[in-house]
């Protein structure tokens, strides 16, 4: 009987095909402890709190409000949308709270597992993919009250509504995959964290979040290159029965983003040693 | 013995269903495989190191932008020769040794030696910087006990996250988990949130995950500590259990234990192994050494007395300034006071400390007053005891001066000198005692 064989030496293995094979195992191997970890952190998050559940959507909740507050009174005047502002604004914040949540997962699930990184030898895969889940949880409650203001406001059900999730997803994977490419960098320096929340800060008023894209204009051209832009829009138009006009574009940048992802899972695999060393306590 | 390697059989297989090989595993055209028996798997070497090194940077500011530089050449596989960079030093350096199946190595030093910073290493935590490190079968390591808590969650809970962690299967947790709320003896705690346990508690409760792991190689760090004397107790004979079918590298400061348990001694010092091999008594002498101080303290001073000199006579022979003397040979001190304001005769009581300041004996005061014939400032006087039968080691001694009369404390000193007591066995109960056997 053959025992399994590990070789630690300064070389990595580069093989990208090897490298990526065994990051997937990881995967396949880690399911229990991925799910087992995002239960953990949601138990614990919900446990220790009243409201729970209500702080995942009170933040996108509140910019929709502040927005429909400033069209209501005419602060700011807001060229037509084609449904109902209310509705345009909540789930132009919705989806972008969970792009930015996607973006911050991979860093703040290694950030939170830094004890047990440096002291632990386990599949540090884990830790991205029980970001997804707690990702997926969060906007799967994020779903249902844009559901309510979907129906209440008068929409209604359209088919398309059933490949909504499918964009959720597509938001999940971009916002993942844009993370985990920050997250080695992120580990190193503080900087990168406030640089990202700082600068998500900007790119929300080039995206079609609480408003729609102008007919013309500098801003147009910005806002129809912005990669954040199709994914919300085809989101939005998705649900609530518009046809999806980014699609083409949408499609680009989620067929992109798988590849990417994978380079992505393993830049992160390659850093994690290096990243304990500089971290460990 | 043929019963446990059957044994053995059996725990791997089912091991090897549940395997996993989470780290990058390099190919097998870089291992000499050798085709053994299945039956016979008690000397194969599990974890070979061949002249591993690693620095770490001083400074942190460097430390990261260095850090920021190895993540670029990490992705271009950095197979230069690694120098070292200004501000950094080498936190291991050298270091070589093979382990085989039922071996226990001990790893002693100093704090900073390097000793956590191997085991990172050997536990696949970081890269190293030169060498290699093979290791075979699955890797258990006691770094942390009880990692992946949350302290919110009951101790039920956080049995399952524990397991995660340390590589179970929901399967085999759900199986073993009321056998580890037994050997954890806290049963009636364990639906209570962690943060409220206390800090033996939780190690109990990790170490009772923990110990449901049938590892290969086993990596222990000081993580048995805390706890009291019993769960301690428990704990290695938890070990003690696993000690034969497993190779073990053991880090302590605790040489009782790693004299116990341990068969070959690595002694580090910044990095480099100053001592290796099998001589454990030896490594364990040479980890004191490095500890002796030659500093007396004064405890407590009247200023009555005052204290000028000690030293052995018929020293055997001196090593870095530490007399020795032949175990059973006649032990024999000079000792030198200044009576400054004192009227009363003192009595003087010598005691004897090992290298772990316990204190292990002490001579018998003087029943006699002492003064010196020639200056009636001085005391002057030896102090003999035949047959010394302390065992091997550095020992230390201390000194009270008190008031003959009323056992009044005049001067107390602690560490006035350290002498090594030299035979060929190692021992570790504090004396050896002359004995003769004779059947009957």
């Amino acid at each position: 009987m053959e025992l399994e064989t590990k070789v630690y030496q300064k070389e990595n293995n580069l093989r990208l095909g090897k490298l990526l094979k065994e990051s997937l195992a990881d995967i396949g191997r880690s399911r229990f402890l991925s799910f087992q970890l995002a239960k953990r952190d949601i138990q614990a998050q919900y446990r220790q709190s009243y409201l729970g559940i209500i702080w995942a959507f009170v933040t996108p909740l509140a910019t929709a409000f502040i927005w429909i507050f400033l069209n209501n009174s005419g602060t700011v005047r807001i060229t037509d949308t084609g449904i109902p502002y209310p509705v345009y604004a909540f789930s132009g914040t919705l989806l972008w709270s969970i792009i930015t949540e996607s973006i911050n997962s991979p860093m703040a699930s290694t950030n939170g597992a830094k004890s047990i990184l440096s002291k632990i030898n386990f599949p540090k895969e884990a830790l991205v993919i029980s970001g997804v889940y707690k990702l997926l949880f969060n906007s799967s409650i994020k779903v249902v009250l844009l559901l309510v203001f979907i129906f209440f406001y008068g929409v209604g059900f359209h088919w398309s509504l059933l490949l909504f999730p499918i964009a959720i997803l597509g938001g999940i994977l971009f916002g993942t995959t844009l993370g985990l490419f920050i997250t080695p960098l992120g580990m190193l320096y503080k900087d990168i964290g406030r640089l990202i929340s700082f600068g998500l800060g900007f790119l929300m008023y080039v995206t079609p979040v609480v408003y729609a894209i102008p007919k013309s204009g500098i801003m147009k051209t910005v806002m129809e290159l912005n990669p954040f832009t199709p994914i919300i829009l085809t989101a939005r138009d998705l649900a609530v029965g518009m046809p999806p006009v980014h699609l083409t574009y949408f499609l680009i940048v989620i067929t992109c983003c798988v590849p990417l992802f994978f380079i992505a899972l393993l830049f992160y695999r390659i850093s994690i040693p290096i990243l304990v060393e500089r971290m460990s306590a | 013995m043929e019963n446990l390697t059957d044994n053995r059989q059996q725990t791997t297989d089912n091991r090897q269903q549940t395997t996993d090989n989470r780290q990058q595993t390099t190919d097998n055209r870089q291992q000499t495989t050798d085709n053994r028996q299945p039956n016979m798997p008690n000397n194969e070497v599990l974890v070979q190191v061949q002249h591993l090194s690693k620095k770490f940077c001083k400074d942190l500011k460097t430390s990261l932008w260095y850090g920021v530089k190895d993540l670029a050449s990490g992705l271009s596989g950095n197979q230069n020769e690694r120098e070292l960079r200004p501000q950094e030093f080498w936190a291991v350096k050298d270091i070589s040794f093979e382990l085989r199946r039922g071996e226990c190595l001990g790893l002693i030093g100093h704090n900073g030696a390097g000793k956590s910073t191997l085991l990172k290493i050997l536990n696949g935590l970081i890269n190293p910087d030169a060498g290699k490190v093979t290791i075979k079968g699955r890797v258990g390591a006691l770094i942390e006990l009880g990692a992946g808590f949350n302290p919110i969650l009951s101790g039920r809970e956080n049995i399952y996250n524990n397991g995660a962690i340390l590589g179970f299967t929901k399967k085999e947790i759900e199986e073993k988990v009321e056998e580890i709320i037994d050997f954890a003896e806290i049963r009636e705690f364990i639906d209570m949130p962690v943060q409220n346990y206390s800090s033996g508690m939780k190690v109990r409760l990790g170490f009772a995950v923990a110990a449901q792991m049938e590892p290969d190689v086993l990596i222990i760090d000081e993580v048995l500590a805390v706890g009291d004397l019993g769960f301690v107790l428990k704990c290695f004979k938890q070990i003690d259990t696993l000690l034969p079918n497993t190779a073990i590298v053991f880090v302590s400061h605790s040489m009782p234990m790693v004299s116990r348990i341990c068969n070959q001694i690595i002694l580090m010092e910044k990095g480099k192994a100053v001592f290796q091999g099998e001589d454990v008594g030896k490594a364990i002498d040479k980890y004191y050494t490095r500890f002796v101080d030659n500093d007396s303290n004064v405890v407590f001073d009247d200023g009555s007395i005052a204290y000028e000199s000690v030293e052995i006579l018929e020293a055997k022979a001196y090593e870095k300034n530490i007399p020795q003397i032949e175990w059973g040979n006649t032990f024999k001190l000079k000792f030198k006071f200044r009576k400054n304001t004192l009227n009363e005769p003192p009595a003087f009581y010598i005691s004897i400390f090992d290298k772990e300041q316990r204190p292990v004996a002490i001579l018998e005061p003087n029943i006699e007053e002492l003064d010196s014939k020639n200056d009636s400032n001085l005391i002057e006087f030896i102090v003999e005891h035949k047959n010394l039968q302390l065992s091997k080691g550095i020992y230390s001694l201390n000194i009270v001066v008190s008031k003959k009369t009323n056992n009044e404390p005049l001067l107390r000193m602690n560490g006035i000198l350290s002498f090594q007591v030299l035979h060929q066995t190692d021992t570790w109960p504090p004396f050896l005692l002359k004995s003769s056997f004779q059947s009957i």
